[in-house]
């Protein structure tokens, strides 16, 4: 079977509560049956807005959703057949688990056989076998979040929307649920489309990520080249870490660019600037810059330490460098570990190619 | 809980548990002072008086006083013949003490409310002594019964002995149409004169009624209210609220001003053509007028618990159920309707509790077909000075209000309720 790749296609879609304000700009975003796509982004850059008018609860102010080829937008939510797993569960809590889960089976008139079948399938999926005649407030977070998730797919739903659903875990709960939701999409095959503010969820789970911020979709791409290639400075923020220099181009070529801090020049990878004199923010990944390199590379300074914190599996190393006190190294913790003393001085290099001059913030 | 742990001791080696109430007791004293105004106020103000009430509703011992050796010799008495000459001498050693006080007549009306006919042969026997027609020295026995022919009936007799106890649920029975027959046995009053259960229906009838429109006016108003934007639904809950900061009896009367026959309803009714003008409906002093005014007065007691319930309730409840599949009435009546029950169980008992003891709307705009239990017990209170019926009445209805509690908690559940 031929997957479509405009499974979920969302066509020019604009969205306003106010007549005023934009909260969704000229969306263009085309789903793939099958993927797993998080919209990633800040609170308020219209991600969860968009979750909600694919499933049916608000409607889009100007252009169409489509889903596999029809256009929804007229369509009441409780006839779109789209799972949805909300932030806080939105478990019944006046029901068990069974009948949670029986909900959406019962309005669709299935048999009891076919219900009882379908409900100990999804229930071992999220390997909650014998939990059925328990009540939600007598589950834990984790619990009620797995019983979420089997209910959003019982009725076997073609696409299934997740609106930050592990936002209320613990660290070490949440994580395994994340392992846990992408193994489950890829054994059933479903589309997914989930909502997050958290970039390492989105890194772990998605086939691709959507950032989102003030309306609109910053970049579109698969985790890797999301953080490896930011395409602009907003992305290259949210999505890890980053060392920013401000600065303004002073040469360019076609693969490299000089640009000019102050008193001092880096040779950064032109993204975003075009030609001499522009303003840019170059940014560089912490673990791109090394210490002492061995070999040779084409930035090469010294800075002096200002702060080292110690993180278990990694040292962070703050230093002042190049005019700004806030550049940051990650020092990974292995046998040769490096003495490191605040205020001493150490040579700091990294490849241009890593340093993309991007827009300014 | 097993007898076999070691009790536990502190560091000093005090018991734990000694140690524990040590140190809460500075704690339990003054959380006990702070409640105690209130024990005190609750005590006195409602405790107390409830105790009274009961003990008036009973109260019987005014004759018993009055005839303290007659019921003494009585006791050996079986009541099937004339009492014994022991007996006549006791009543007439008793009602000589009564005569000194000028209290027999008080008797004369007691035991005339037991058998008709005592008032007339009281006043006779009162002569006779008056005349001193009563020699002491022969046999009283057969100087009372040659005063009447009723001291010679036996029937009389047996009504004193009915008297006999301190006690009585005589004012129970009344309120309920129902008497003590000479036999000692109870008895219905006549079909036309059971006024009291006609009442005691009615009152159950319009309180389930009003119960039922509140429900009916006041789920919509409390589901907008807890849906509402904010400052939207502020401004309802100050119209829902008004009543309340309103007097009850403004509110009453404005309802006569409204829905009187020269009344605005009324006109409006004829301006816009759907009666005739010589031919408006009566929309007070009946039934129409309790429930319209009653309803509105309550609302507010129905609609506050629901808004609390519907409060708490997370709006994506209901869109889980649509997502799910369930049309907008499914998700509604599977998912939304039995989450508010605890409030329409709260807002269903407080109404219907308030409702049955409802007092100046029926007495103002009720006329005669529309008053209740509580105008009769007012009646009895202020005219025809009758406490202690009254007093029965008011407890019944308070067993009536205890009762459908009980059945509220049977079958709901008293733990949810929810006020707020």
């Amino acid at each position: 079977m031929s997957k479509n790749p405009e499974f979920v296609k969302f066509d020019k879609v604009d969205k306003s509560y106010d007549g005023k304000v934009l909260v969704v700009k000229d969306l263009q975003l085309d789903i793939a049956e099958g993927e797993f796509i998080t919209m990633l982004g800040p609170s308020g850059s219209g991600k969860t807005t968009c979750l909600m008018m694919l499933a049916g609860f608000e409607t889009p102010t100007n252009g169409e959703i489509l889903l596999d080829g029809n256009i929804i937008s007229n369509i009441p939510p409780h006839k779109r057949g789209i799972g949805m797993v909300f932030q806080n569960y939105a478990l019944f809590p006046h029901m068990t688990v069974y009948e949670n889960l029986a909900f959406p089976l019962r309005v669709r008139k299935v048999e009891k056989d076919e219900i009882d079948k379908k409900i100990d399938k999804a229930l071992s999926m999220v390997s909650l076998n014998g939990f059925e005649s328990r009540m939600p407030a007598q589950l834990s977070g984790g619990q009620q979040q797995r019983v979420a998730v089997a209910r959003a797919l019982v009725f076997d739903p073609a696409v299934v929307l997740m609106d930050e659903p592990l936002g209320a875990l613990d660290k070490n709960l949440r994580e395994s649920m994340q392992y846990e939701i992408k193994h489950i999409h890829e054994s059933i095959g479903v589309t997914v489309v989930y909502v997050t503010h958290d970039q390492s969820e989105a890194l772990t789970m998605s086939n691709r990520i959507a950032v989102f911020n003030d309306g609109k979709v910053q970049q579109l791409s698969d985790p890797a080249e999301l953080y490896e290639k930011p395409v602009n400075s907003f992305v290259a923020e949210f999505i890890g870490e980053n060392n920013t220099f401000n600065g303004e181009v002073s040469d360019i070529d076609k693969d490299t660019c000089k640009v000019k801090l102050g008193n001092a020049e880096i040779l950064a990878n032109p993204i975003s600037v075009k030609s001499k004199g522009e303003k840019t923010t170059v940014s560089l990944r912490p673990e791109r810059a090394l210490i002492n390199p061995t070999n040779k590379m084409d930035n090469m300074f010294t800075g002096k330490i200002e702060e080292v914190i110690y993180h278990g599996d990694h040292t962070r190393i703050r230093l002042d460098l190049l005019g700004s006190s806030e550049f940051i190294l990650k020092v990974p913790n292995s046998t040769s570990n490096l003495e490191l003393k605040v205020k001493e001085d150490i040579n700091i290099g990294w490849n241009s190619i890593d340093a993309r001059a991007l827009d300014t913030k | 809980m097993s007898s076999e742990t070691k009790q536990i001791l502190t560091t000093d080696g005090i018991p734990l548990e000694v140690s524990l109430k040590k140190a809460e007791r500075k704690n339990k004293i003054r959380a006990f002072l702070l409640v105690a105004p209130l024990l005190l106020f609750l005590i006195i103000t409602y405790i107390f008086p409830i105790g009274e009430m009961f003990s008036r509703s009973i109260d019987d011992k005014m004759i018993t006083n009055m005839l303290p050796k007659t019921f003494k010799e009585m006791e050996t008495w079986d009541g099937k013949e004339l009492p014994s000459e022991e007996v006549f001498s006791a009543f007439y050693a008793d009602f000589k003490v009564l005569v000194e006080k000028q209290e027999q007549g008080k008797l004369g009306q007691r035991l005339n409310k037991e058998k008709n006919g005592f008032n007339s042969i009281t006043k006779k026997l009162l002569r006779q002594i008056k005349r001193n027609k009563i020699n002491e020295n022969q046999s009283i026995k057969e100087q009372i019964m040659k005063v009447h022919k009723r001291w010679r009936d036996v029937e009389y007799w047996q009504a004193i002995k009915r008297t006999a106890p301190p006690y009585t649920m005589a004012k129970y029975l009344k309120g309920m149409d129902m008497y003590y027959a000479a036999d000692g046995s109870i008895a219905q009053v006549d079909e036309d004169r059971r006024i009291h259960r006609i009442l005691w229906l009615r009152t159950l009838e319009i309180a389930l009624f009003v119960t039922i429109f509140c429900f009916l006016m006041g789920y919509p108003i409390a589901h907008l209210l807890a849906t509402l934007p904010m400052k939207y639904s502020n401004l309802l809950m100050i119209c829902v609220l008004l009543p309340f900061w309103t007097s009850l009896l403004v509110r009453t009367a404005s309802w006569m001003i409204l829905l009187q026959q020269q009344g605005v309803v009324n006109d409006f009714f004829v301006l816009i053509g759907l009666v005739t003008d010589d031919n408006r409906p009566e929309m007070m002093y009946n039934k129409v007028g309790t429930y319209v005014a009653m309803t509105q007065i309550l609302l507010p007691f129905m609609v506050l618990p629901l808004y609390s319930v519907m409060k708490t309730i997370s709006p994506s409840l209901m869109r889980a159920g649509k997502s799910l599949g369930g049309t907008p009435f499914v998700a509604f009546w599977k998912v939304y309707f039995p989450l508010t029950i605890p409030g329409i169980g709260a807002g269903c008992l407080l109404v219907f509790i308030l409702a049955i003891g409802y007092y100046i709307t029926p007495a103002l705009v009720g006329g005669a077909s529309g008053t209740l239990i509580s105008n009769q017990i007012a009646y009895h209170m202020k005219t025809t000075l009758d406490w202690s019926f009254a007093s029965a009445m008011g407890l019944m209805l308070l067993t009536g209000v205890l009762a459908v509690y009980w059945i509220y908690n049977k079958l709901v559940g008293v733990d949810n309720i929810k006020l707020g």
